[in-house]
């Protein structure tokens, strides 16, 4: 289990706890009281973190080295079913964008995801989560694929942008969003997106435009990641808790903002601390949009969506 | 010996008090040519010489692509809120005062409708100089009206890009205009309407993630630089040399992204002979 700065008094607690436990087994002593209050001292404290979590508290949560990643969320949705497809018909397979099909209960849905690694190896194969071209246009591809057969689209979204590299560029980086986005804006089947870690730029509103979209409580969702902004705006690395603040990008200020349309909540400590919870919380939220959606004729849909993002944005006059 | 040494170091004239041609009168271009203003004017702002095109404003490009420079301004009145009450180094709308005290603009996009040899189109032409020509929710809403103009009239519609991306100090709210211009042109695309995108120096960011990339034809002036991710963040994530020319409209004419490049002088015909072309209507001289 690895501990964020601001967790350290959990991970004393715990360590204490597990001591007492030790010594309570170890020996004569009756340790019951003490492993009590060590546990009422930790739930407290757990309770008193994350209830007051600053936004740049939420970034770190949202990069949790153990938070699930998309593929641990299909897994966990659709189990066996789960079928994945790959490659865009074009380039190559990108392995920072997965996606494919698989039942939630008894209906098929197309999944669309960036995937992070878990350890150095599987990070640097998936690309830090960070897709080129080739993965905006498999997701692409799928969900015309999708669309063809009325199958609803989930799209799982997790990156810290869209690849910045030579051949990103040489390929179209940005009009491979740019085609996603208005493609999604059209689609004629329900697309529900869910923001599970970090949701950055353009890199993740290529696969983003939803009919609902979900953001769990410990995410951000910005138009950059806080470290750039401090970087472009304070021209220093260091000011990025105070962009993350300016930026408004947690949960509770997308909502406010009504960018988003619903918030997901997490166990106490983040999505990793219960998996179990989390994918079923997440599930839950999933279909109770589909229940809604699945009701909607294409045209009501499509016009419903253009509508809702035709309408965001704050001006004067 | 002290009678020769100097009292106070370096130069001491302010750079304003320098005795210098006013400013104004003169253009130097980025290879070092220089041109008498008036005439750099007269060749559509650029270089004779050595064929820079120099950065320029809606007001110009209005001038160039309508007719006498007669056109109905669209939505002149919209202007940015500060929704989020952003701060950075300075307050968003000290820096919205800033930018329209020194361009007289409201705002990074003029929107316009009028004759361009003869039949109607909407033009909407950014401003670079208003905070980096970014894109934030007046941006976007008045390139989501100049496309509901075109719609309701079956005008054909012009978008010219010049933007360093999305504005920041309006956060997720700028990110959702890529979705909100990008809805409007898709709406536009089914409703058979050309759009045309015209990108210009610069082109990168948020901009090229939806609008200026999704034109019936997407065209460059000579030399801009057009991209997602700038140069200097290519170049220190990926820890490569990158090539000359990279991220020019000639790199991405060569990489596919572009219909053709056009040299601003043939702009206007270039433009209208497409419209032409692509509604089987007869050619206009």
């Amino acid at each position: 289990m690895e501990y964020l700065d601001f967790e350290l008094p959990i991970k004393d607690l715990e360590e204490q706890l597990s001591k007492c436990q030790v010594i309570g087994v170890e020996s004569e002593i009756d340790v019951t009281d003490t492993c009590k209050q060590i546990e009422t001292k930790l739930q407290e404290t757990k309770k008193n973190i994350y209830k007051n979590l600053t936004a740049w508290q939420r970034v770190q949560l949202s990069r949790h080295p153990s938070r699930p990643y998309t593929l641990d969320y299909i897994n966990a949705l659709a189990g066996d079913s789960f079928l994945e497809l790959h490659g865009d018909r074009n380039v190559r397979d990108d392995k920072a964008m997965i996606g494919g099909l698989g039942k939630i209960d008894d209906q098929s849905f197309m999944f669309i995801g960036q995937q992070k690694g878990f350890n150095t190896k599987t990070r640097q194969y998936r690309n830090f989560g960070m897709a080129n071209p080739e993965g905006y246009r498999k997701a692409l591809r799928l969900m015309k694929s999708a669309e063809k057969f009325g199958i609803p689209v989930i799209t799982l979204i997790d990156t810290p942008g869209a690849y910045p590299g030579l051949e990103a560029e040489e390929r179209g980086q940005g009009e491979a969003i740019a085609r996603n986005i208005l493609e999604m804006t059209r689609l004629k089947v329900p697309i529900i997106t869910v923001i599970i870690g970090e949701g950055a730029s353009g890199g993740a509103l290529g696969i983003g435009v939803g009919d609902k979209v979900l953001m769990l409580e410990n995410t951000w969702y910005s138009v950059i990641s806080p470290e750039s902004c401090s970087s472009i705006l304070w021209r220093s690395w260091e000011y990025k808790e105070q962009a993350a603040d300016a930026l408004k990008l947690t949960a509770a200020d997308m909502k406010k903002q009504k960018l988003v349309d619903e918030i997901v909540k997490e166990p106490l400590g983040g999505a990793h601390s219960d998996r179990t919870k989390t994918f079923l919380t997440v599930k839950k939220s999933i279909l109770k949009s589909f229940e809604v959606l699945k009701k909607l004729s294409p045209e009501e849909l499509v016009d419903q969506r253009m509508e809702k993002y035709t309408n965001m944005g704050v001006y004067n006059g | 010996m002290a009678w020769f040494k100097r009292k106070e170091k370096g130069i001491q004239t302010a750079t304003e008090d320098k005795k210098d041609v006013p400013e104004g009168l003169w253009y130097k271009s980025p290879t070092g040519k220089v041109v008498d203003s008036e005439e750099l004017a007269k060749n559509f702002y650029v270089s004779p010489e050595d064929g820079y095109h120099v950065r320029i404003g809606s007001k110009e490009y209005f001038e160039i692509l309508f007719d006498d420079n007669k056109f109905k301004e669209l939505d002149e009145k919209l202007y940015s809120k500060d929704p989020l009450k952003f701060t950075d180094t300075k307050k968003y709308t000290d820096r919205l005062k800033a930018a329209k005290d020194k361009t007289n603009l409201n705002d990074a996009v003029r929107c316009a409708v009028g004759k361009s040899k003869g039949r109607d189109v909407v033009i909407a032409c950014m401003d670079f100089a208003f905070i980096g020509g970014s894109m934030g929710s007046v941006v976007g809403e008045k390139i989501a009206r100049a496309a509901d103009h075109s719609l309701k009239n079956n005008i054909p519609l012009i978008i010219i890009s010049k933007s360093g991306g999305a504005r920041m100090m309006e956060a997720a709210l700028s990110l959702m205009q890529l979705a909100k211009t990008s809805a409007k042109l898709a709406q536009l695309a089914d409703a058979k309407i050309p759009y045309i995108s015209l990108c210009t120096d610069p082109t990168t960011g948020g901009t090229t993630a939806s609008f200026a990339m999704l034109g019936d034809i997407n065209i460059a002036e000579p030399g801009a630089l057009i991209g997602f991710a700038g140069p200097r963040v290519v170049k220190d994530t990926t820890g490569q040399d990158l090539p000359d020319g990279f991220q020019t409209s000639e790199f991405l004419l060569e990489h596919g992204f572009l219909d053709f490049i056009s040299h601003r002088k043939e702009l206007k015909n270039k433009i209208n002979q497409y419209i032409d072309l692509i509604g089987n209507l007869p050619l206009r001289e």
